[in-house]
């Protein structure tokens, strides 16, 4: 699904990620965790196509394709999805006009037909009791007003709806109460399926409670410094992330 | 970032899709102003000697003025002696008697322009006057207009057949003493639209008139007058459209409304005149006087208006709430691009008890235009419990446009109640990747955020003319976001 090799990336002349290896195949729940300033949100932006990341070297496979020539737009559209840390609000424009006018750029580039107003509705309907969101949220103006928690469910509602095929969650987790924390993870694991691969990015160990990944790797300095199973982030929720500097990089 | 702005290069020369010739022949006065000229005018045009006298006490006055230099806008002088003050299509006759006489080439440039002149106006229930530089040509729906005592019609025609209605309303909210261009159009207005919607008739169809300046080196002129009598209703739409050519155009018209004893009136336009390339050549000097006066108690008129085009536009819709407990209301949106100037906005005069108006104004400035909102709320002595409520907001993308405000509130009574707010805001790069990613490209991106930030006004729009209206700002905005 998605191979990246040797990558490194800069913003302003600054390198912030210096040398990731990451293999991520398709089904597989991926966790990246990492103190502040490791280059987390660096590497989801890089992953997704924002500008004002200069990439230095290395490259990205993903279905086959090199990836970073592809727009950021591209990527959505061949099934790169990210779910923001702070999703944007885009006032006037209702939820659903977005809902609609993202799911129909991702079906025109797979050459089906725009669903039309009632087969949405009943689409999108179904896929908020994912995360269960009350149909005014699809009326009101995106993000607009949203609390936290909502707006990261609406995040989840669109990655329901647009069935992406890579999805990189961004600090899913953060802002978020218990109770919000357990309708989101519930909704995303819902959404695991042999077809799907998932990278999530967080800084705690208490998403991976809730949604268990198969790999966890630890990103430090711009580089993924250890890798493990679901028990390194029991450790390193134990040891904190200075443990790992004074092991050295990781084999 | 370098190659956000390289994307946004690319698209920026979008074409003016309106810009085409129509190739038939005119019938056109040589350029020139002159007592003369204002005379064969009206003889062409066979009225009556009060209409004559009219215009040329509007032309003896305009002699005594000077051009205004108020507005925040700049061009060069104007020759009002290089203009030609009248083009007519050629006739056969006096007039077509149906669309079958219309030449053929007219037809298609409306074709083009999507005008729902024929079956497409039938389907649509839309009635079109369209306005050919300065005759109209061709006039529907007058039967089943008529049925219900409705006057719809060029205002060349209403001259001759409703002599008395003029007489009474011509220039009596908008006197032709008003500013240098009424005196102008009043001296020299070749024709334009006259609706007349009798006590208590609810006009069944949205009335529309497509304007369009075809021919070079003529000012258009047009006038438009639409009285609603007592318990009246009517929509009123007006889109304009202007060919691609190098020369600056004017186009000075007059709109007045009048609302009687709780009459209604709403009024909508959507002009996309042609704006100049993105040197600033080019393109139509918009000078207009649109005002209305809620005459009667308890009466309303809205004005909405979506303004892409033009290379100046210099305009603000208004109303006189003279009848006690009246309501006026403008909703605007005013896109700049590239080297468009707009210095647009309204004025509210509350002159009866209980009045209230409603301003929502959203600028979006692209390129290295300039666009500048002005609005007078102006509440009389006697206007006991008046109410004014101003929002104005401001999109800029890029760096090298601007936007202006110039509120102006005078308030002679104390009991009245005036609140004006106003933002500024850039269209953001997390706004444009977040939809980005989720697939849509940049130009849908652009036109979704910026319809969200018009759509309070959008809102106030007859539905088949949203949706064009939508349309029409992803069209001008297009490569515009840095």
């Amino acid at each position: 699904m998605l191979e990246i090799k040797n990558l490194y990336a800069s913003v302003d002349g600054k390198d912030i990620l210096k040398g990731i290896n990451l293999t991520v195949n398709a089904g597989e729940v991926h966790a990246i965790m990492g103190p502040n300033g490791a280059g987390k949100s660096t590497l989801s932006n890089v992953l997704a196509g924002r500008d004002g990341y200069e990439i230095t070297q290395g490259e990205v496979i993903y279905k086959g394709d090199n990836l970073l020539e592809l727009k950021a737009e591209e990527r959505a559209q061949r099934g790169i999805f990210l779910a923001f840390q702070y999703p944007v609000e885009i006032p006037g424009v209702s939820n659903v006009y977005l809902l609609k006018a993202a799911l129909n750029a991702v079906r025109t580039y797979q050459g089906l037909e725009e669903l039309d107003a009632i087969d949405f509705l009943s689409l999108v309907r179904e896929k908020m009791q994912l995360v269960k969101m009350d149909e005014e949220f699809l009326y009101r103006g995106v993000n607009e007003g949203f609390s936290g928690g909502e707006k990261k469910r609406n995040e989840i509602l669109q990655m329901a709806l647009l069935e992406p095929s890579l999805a990189i969650l961004d600090e899913t987790d953060s802002g978020l109460d218990i109770d919000a924390l357990k309708t989101v993870s519930d909704g995303v694991n819902e959404l695991r399926s042999k077809e799907r691969s998932i990278v999530m990015i967080t800084h705690y160990q208490r998403l991976l409670d809730y949604i268990v990944p198969d790999f966890v790797h630890v990103l430090s300095d711009g580089k993924i410094v250890k890798s493990g199973d679901k028990e390194l982030s029991k450790e390193l929720e134990l040891k904190g992330y200075s443990w790992l500097h004074s092991e050295g990089p990781a084999a | 970032m370098a190659e956000q702005k390289q994307q946004i290069e690319e698209f920026v020369p979008s074409e003016y899709s309106a810009g085409f010739v129509t190739d038939i022949e005119s019938d056109s006065l040589p350029p020139g102003l002159s007592e003369d000229v204002v005379r064969q005018i009206s003889a062409i045009k066979g009225e009556p000697e009060f209409l004559l006298e009219w215009r040329l006490k509007a032309y003896r006055h305009w002699l005594t003025l000077e051009t205004p230099e108020w507005a925040h806008v700049t061009y060069p002088e104007i020759d009002y002696q290089a203009i030609s003050y009248y083009s007519a299509p050629k006739q056969k006759t006096d007039g077509p008697k149906s669309l079958d006489e219309v030449d053929p080439e007219l037809l298609r440039t409306y074709e083009k322009l999507g005008v729902p002149l024929e079956e497409r106006a039938r389907l649509a229930g839309v009635a079109v006057d369209a306005v050919f530089d300065s005759v109209s040509v061709a006039n529907t729906f007058q039967d089943k207009l008529a049925e219900e005592g409705i006057l719809f019609m060029p205002f060349s025609k209403a001259v001759k057949e409703h002599p008395e209605l003029l007489k009474k309303y011509l220039g009596s909210v908008v006197s032709y003493r008003d500013n240098y261009y009424t005196a102008l159009n009043s001296a020299v207005f070749s024709d334009g639209s006259f609706v007349y919607i009798p006590k208590g008739v609810r006009c069944p169809m949205e009335l529309s008139t497509y304007f369009r300046i075809n021919a070079a080196n003529t000012g258009q002129f047009e006038r438009t007058l639409i009285i609603a009598d007592d318990d009246a209703y009517v929509s009123y739409l007006e889109g304009c459209t202007a060919p691609m050519r190098d020369e600056n155009q004017l186009h000075a018209a007059v709109v007045e409304l009048v609302a009687l004893e709780r009459a209604e009136i709403k009024y909508s336009t959507v002009q996309n005149w042609y704006p100049g390339d993105e040197n600033g050549v080019g393109g139509i000097y918009n000078f207009v006087t649109k005002r209305a006066v809620c005459r009667g108690e308890s009466s309303k008129v809205s004005w909405t208006q979506v303004e892409t085009g033009s290379a100046i536009t210099w305009k603000y819709p208004s109303v006189i709430l003279q009848g006690d407990n009246s309501i006026g209301e403008f909703y605007s949106v005013a896109v700049t691009n590239n080297m468009q100037q707009a210095d647009t906005g309204t004025k509210m005069i509350h002159l009866g008890k209980n009045t209230s108006s409603t301003i929502i104004s959203k600028g979006i400035s692209a390129g290295r235009s300039q666009n500048a909102y002005r609005g007078l709320v102006r509440v009389g002595p006697n206007a006991d419990n008046a109410r004014n409520y101003t929002e104005c907001d401001s999109l800029l993308m890029g760096d090298t446009s601007a936007a202006h405000t110039f509120p102006y509130i005078e308030v002679k009574n104390p009991t009245a109640q005036v609140e004006h707010e106003a933002s500024t805001s850039k269209i953001s790069e997390d706004q444009l990747f977040y939809c980005k990613q989720r697939g849509m490209d940049t130009e849908d991106a652009v036109s979704m955020i910026v319809n969200g930030f018009c759509k309070q006004v959008i809102h106030q729009l007859p539905m088949e003319f949203a949706v064009e209206a939508q349309n029409l700002l992803g069209l001008s905005l297009e490569g515009s976001v840095g």
